[in-house]
């Protein structure tokens, strides 16, 4: 990606340049949110004005490894909060316990201020906090069009009884399928409804889970790293539906690794290392927080990983790096 | 060689009543395999139970639709035991536990312990539990042909097993295709391609399982009901070849189609008396016997169940484009 190197210049996030039509409509929304943020204490687990997440103590343990150890993390409602930290900081297993994947060896959560913890996955959904999946889960071998209408809630024909008269589901059925044809349209996912969902690219599958995931009105969606292998022009678009789900009233919480797109979309950042939160933040200052360029990026952030020098200091005999660490930063 | 001696009882086996017996089983794994992704190595112990839930209660005297409920009940309990303690697990757990299953069922029926039940390994005799299946025939007594066929009105090998049986079939087909084409039959085929996603979206995955497995099931016993009222309820000849049958017809036809059982159970049957008896008029005695022509008929559908899913696993029926592409 040519954005790379981008973190060195953290004011681009202010300013969307590439956005086009979309970015005339997110400054008062994201300006609003960002006021809202301006008040909060920059530490792990800090109260917000309006929290729709609120989760306490929540562990899990896999054998004697802590995947989470999350003491308390609140999420505002109606902003887009990004959750990032380097690998195996177990953000995808946070993910998982909070929608009902995952059982927690503890804790307790609540969603809308009714309790979720040891709620079940598809009854987590049906009260609004609907997620996507890493390694997308398009269901291959059916149409763009039936994945979408699985997406639907209140159908009767869903029922084993109802689905033997057509007519209990039938009008029901014709209000999805419009529904799902505006959803496609919006993702420029249209031409290929009658296509087997397998046929599409990867970065396609992307934004067809996603369309899936809005068909039933979600309060709340959680993506679990969206932009990962999807393209830089379709990139744009996603972002682009990201920002207009939030206009609209959607929580979206997100994993990601691309800092740069986190920067340029997220309202809020919490940043994760090995099970825990160890900062939180607006996106513009949080990554100059110690604790996560300690944890996230490395004692290494700033220099530069082709300078060979580098490679000497691995060279020194262990009793001799206790007091190296200073002196390189 | 005499061909239309052949051809007319290769004709008779596309009707007979075993053939629609197995078309009903394999539509009932359909259900299972074909629209839910459902392993179910053990259809024959549903068919068994269906059949002695029938005989048995026949034979204790209960009324021809009481009997059929009590198959029924047996293969929704049978679904149910087999059902709470897989379906939450992976998909192998259900094969491994419904193989087991269905041999524990045959065990137990043959079990000198319950003689006086199920007749223990030599069975129920037909003779003992098909009279009130007969009584129902609207038909006089006596013979009737149509073009080459000719079989009794009503006694065990009747054309009146023969009308219901194909009935039934097709009204097994009538209710897959609605299913299928319905939304709870979306949902099926979302948990078929990963059970993950259809739960993200608010589904009960376990609960629509739990209906496939049933549903199937109790296609399968009344199934087994079909499959015994020409003969006679023996353990020994439902066992896991039975099963293996089933799904060889389904794979055959082409899985998570509505017609690819019953062209399956066509085929399969017709296909293999007419290997057998060419062979019987053409193989001279010294080469190969009787005895040695009925197995090399089964080494014939073995190899071609290979053939049929190295180069067409998608059956006859089934749509290669769907097929094609690879889950995941």
């Amino acid at each position: 990606m040519p954005t790379d190197r981008s973190h060195r210049q953290p004011d681009e996030a202010g300013a969307p340049t590439t956005h086009g039509a979309t970015a005339v409509a997110v400054p008062s929304r994201a300006d609003e949110l960002r006021d809202r943020f301006a008040g909060l204490d920059r530490v792990p687990g800090v109260p917000k004005p309006d929290p729709i997440v609120v989760a306490d103590h929540v562990t899990r343990h896999f054998g004697g490894m802590t995947a989470v150890d999350v003491d308390h993390l609140e999420v505002e409602r109606g902003a887009i909060t990004a959750l990032i930290g380097p690998n195996g900081a177990g953000k995808t297993t946070l993910f998982n316990l909070l929608t009902g994947f995952d059982k927690p060896s503890t804790g307790t959560w609540t969603f809308e201020g009714r309790s979720l913890s040891g709620t079940p996955a598809a009854k987590v959904s049906r009260s609004g906090m609907v997620r996507t999946f890493q390694l997308t889960k398009a269901l291959s071998r059916m149409t763009v069009i039936e994945n979408m209408r699985l997406g639907a809630t209140g159908q009767p024909g869903e029922n084993l009884g109802a689905a033997l008269i057509p007519g209990l589901w039938r009008s029901r059925e014709r209000e999805i399928t419009a529904q799902a044809e505006e959803l496609l349209a919006r993702f420029k996912l249209d031409t290929k409804r009658d296509d087997f969902a397998g046929s599409l690219s990867g970065g396609q599958r992307k934004l067809l889970e996603m369309a899936r995931a809005l068909m039933s009105k979600p309060t709340m969606v959680m993506l679990d790293e969206p932009m990962a292998g999807v393209n830089p022009a379709l990139t744009q678009s996603l972002l682009g539906h990201i920002q207009s789900l939030r206009d609209e009233g959607t929580t979206v919480l997100f994993v990601e690794h691309d800092m740069h797109m986190v920067r340029h979309i997220s309202d809020w950042v919490v940043v994760m290392a090995e099970g825990r939160i160890v900062a939180e933040g607006p996106p513009q200052s949080v990554m100059n927080d110690q604790a996560v360029i300690d944890a996230y990026l490395g004692a290494h952030h700033g220099t530069d990983l082709g300078d060979d020098s580098l490679l000497d200091e691995a060279e020194p005999a262990p009793g001799a790096t206790d007091t190296t660490p200073e002196g390189t930063r | 060689m005499d061909w239309t001696r052949i051809l007319t009882n290769v004709v008779g086996e596309l009707v007979a009543p075993t053939t629609a017996a197995y078309a009903l089983a394999a539509i009932g794994l359909n259900v299972h395999f074909g629209l839910t992704g459902l392993l179910n190595f053990g259809q024959a112990g549903f068919m068994l139970l269906g059949a002695y839930g029938f005989a048995i209660s026949t034979i204790a005297g209960w009324p021809i639709w009481a009997a059929l409920l009590v198959a029924i009940a047996c293969a929704v309990v049978f679904g149910l035991v087999l059902g709470i303690p897989t379906l939450k697990l992976r998909g192998d757990y259900l094969a491994i536990v419904t193989i087991a299953a269905a041999e524990i069922v045959r065990i137990i029926g043959r079990s000198t312990a319950l003689t006086d039940l199920t007749g223990a390994s030599s069975g129920l005799r037909g003779n003992s539990y098909k009279e009130s299946f007969q009584a129902l025939s609207p038909f006089p007594d006596g013979n009737t042909a149509i073009g080459p066929l000719e079989y009794s009105n009503n006694s065990s090998n009747s054309w009146w097993i023969r009308i219901v049986g194909w009935v039934l079939v097709a009204l097994a087909c009538l209710l897959v295709w609605r299913l299928k084409n319905s939304p709870w039959g979306r949902v099926l085929k979302g948990i078929r391609e990963d059970e993950d996603a259809v739960r993200s979206l608010g589904k009960n995955v376990y609960a629509y399982k739990m209906q496939a497995l049933v549903l199937g099931g109790v296609i399968g016993a009344v199934a087994g009901i079909i499959y015994v009222l020409p003969r006679a309820v023996q353990p020994d000849s439902m066992g896991r070849p039975m099963t293996f049958f089933v799904w060889t017809i389904l794979l055959l036809g082409g899985a998570a189609t509505v017609f690819g059982p019953v062209l399956g159970s066509m085929i399969f049957w017709g296909a293999l008396l007419l290997i057998k008896s060419v062979m019987r008029s053409t193989v001279p005695a010294e080469v190969m016997g009787t005895q040695q022509i009925e197995q090399f008929g089964w080494i014939v559908v073995g190899v071609t169940l290979m053939l049929l899913v190295i180069f067409r696993p998608q059956g006859m029926l089934g749509d290669k484009k769907e097929l094609a592409i690879n889950a995941h």
